[in-house]
């Protein structure tokens, strides 16, 4: 097969790989995004001391926890035309990844709050730190450090769940390959070609994850 | 008009059940084949064979690197290049086979490095062997350590089994895209699917749950 593989083929689409690499990385940054906002939101209604809130929260958390993203997808997908929401694939495949990453963005997120031992809080309290200076000089640093590589992982797995919106059609880096595999009969070309954009982004994101356990260390040394 | 396609879908429960044995099938093959393959890949990457353990570790960065949607798809159409035919099925399992290895490698590896060296030190010291260290010495405690995450590992990878849907195997999750195209129901029918994944998923992680509190409790004492 490999006197076979057809890098001019592979030449002749990299622009249309070039920008499904762009679509992969706005639609994971959206979802990113948008994980961070209702992962924060879920987290304060989780942790209230509320049952009315705390358990749609704890509901949504465990409900996403328990299922596939694929069923979620499919569930938006072909659930909200049904319900007569028109929405465009786009719109369906960032709100998949949002809501799905979102219930594991709050539980790092509350895992990162409850690792701050109270007595820091009690400690900035006596020393005289109002409640913005408390979270500013001592519980954010920390939760902030504390979090940033389990986020990074997050945004891992996100990239890589991005993926499966090429089942609903949406062109990014899988799809790029599907469309090289459909096109030209060259599934090894297509499918391998995709699969080293995808190592780029992920050795970038790891790259990203070892500095930031570094700095992690520093902040709990220095 | 949702009483009709609740009637409709509850005729077709039993096509759901059939994929809800595929999803077990698929899974629970991956997870004892991974299982083992993991374990024996984690040992060796924690052991001092250098070649072994840079080839484990770059095929781990590889696999973990890449969407599993994407390595199905690989192993699906380009083995047949190299005159290889699989059917969807073995192909499914040898896909997710490969996924759950290199997830659980590292966390064996993990839960190995995690024994303190004294351990190790004292097991050699007592003239046992590198099989009886790891038998009687090492791994009994590893598990600990290992076994909250692992569960929780097997969760993740009951999930991700609905991917191999992809290339045709009628697993829960292609059975509901099936039924939607009869009972155009989104709503109604992935919340069935979603209600069978979660009544796998659920147990499994307040069981992962259990073992962290227990488990991580014993370790501290």
């Amino acid at each position: 097969m490999l006197e076979t593989f057809n890098i001019r083929v592979i030449l002749e689409y990299l622009p249309l790989y070039g920008s499904c690499l762009l679509a992969t990385l706005w639609l994971s940054g959206a979802g990113l995004a948008g994980s961070l906002g209702v992962g924060c939101v879920a987290c304060a209604l989780r942790t209230s001391r509320f049952r009315m809130l705390s358990l749609p929260a704890a509901a949504y958390i465990e409900s996403i926890r328990s299922t596939p993203l694929l069923a979620q997808l499919y569930f938006l997908y072909f659930g909200l035309p049904s319900l007569g929401v028109p929405v465009s694939e786009t719109t369906v495949g960032i709100l998949a990844l949002t809501l799905n990453s979102g219930a594991y963005m709050a539980e790092i997120i509350r895992g990162g709050i409850q690792s701050i031992a109270p007595g820091q809080i009690e400690a900035a309290i006596s020393s005289g730190l109002s409640y913005l200076q408390r979270m500013r000089a001592v519980v954010l640093p920390q939760a902030i450090g504390i979090t940033l590589p389990p986020m990074l992982g997050q945004a891992i797995v996100l990239v890589k769940d991005s993926a499966l919106l090429s089942l609903i059609s949406l062109m990014e880096l899988t799809r790029a390959g599907q469309i090289l595999t459909s096109e030209r009969f060259m599934p090894a070309e297509g499918f391998l070609t995709s699969a080293v954009f995808y190592l780029m982004i992920y050795s970038a994101l790891k790259t990203l994850t070892v500095w930031s356990r570094k700095r992690l260390i520093y902040l709990h040394t220095g | 008009m949702w009483g009709v396609y609740l009637e409709q879908l509850l005729q077709s429960l039993p096509f759901f059940l059939q994929g809800l044995w595929m999803t077990i099938a698929v899974s629970g093959l991956s997870l004892m084949a991974g299982t083992a393959v993991g374990f024996l890949w984690g040992i060796l990457r924690s052991s001092r064979r250098r070649v072994a353990k840079a080839l484990i570790g770059a095929w781990v960065d590889v696999i973990r690197g890449t969407p599993f949607l994407v390595q199905i798809f690989v192993l699906f159409f380009i083995l047949p290049e190299f005159g290889v035919h699989l059917e969807a099925f073995p192909a499914a399992v040898l896909a997710l086979s490969n996924l759950a290895a290199c997830f659980i490698c590292e966390i064996v590896s993990a839960g190995i490095e995690s024994v303190p060296h004294g351990q190790r030190e004292a097991a050699v010291a007592s003239g046992l062997n590198g099989y009886q260290q790891l038998r009687h010495v090492i791994l009994p405690q590893a598990l600990r350590v290992m076994l909250p995450p692992l569960v929780g590992q097997y969760v993740l990878l009951i999930k991700d089994s609905s991917v191999v849907s992809a290339i045709g195997v009628v697993d829960v999750t292609r059975v509901g895209w099936l039924t939607v195209q009869r009972i155009p129901q989104g709503i109604l029918v992935f919340g069935l699917v979603g209600l069978l994944y979660f009544a796998i998923c659920y147990p499994l992680i307040q069981l992962s749950n259990a073992l962290e509190k227990r488990l991580g409790r014993s370790a501290r004492r």
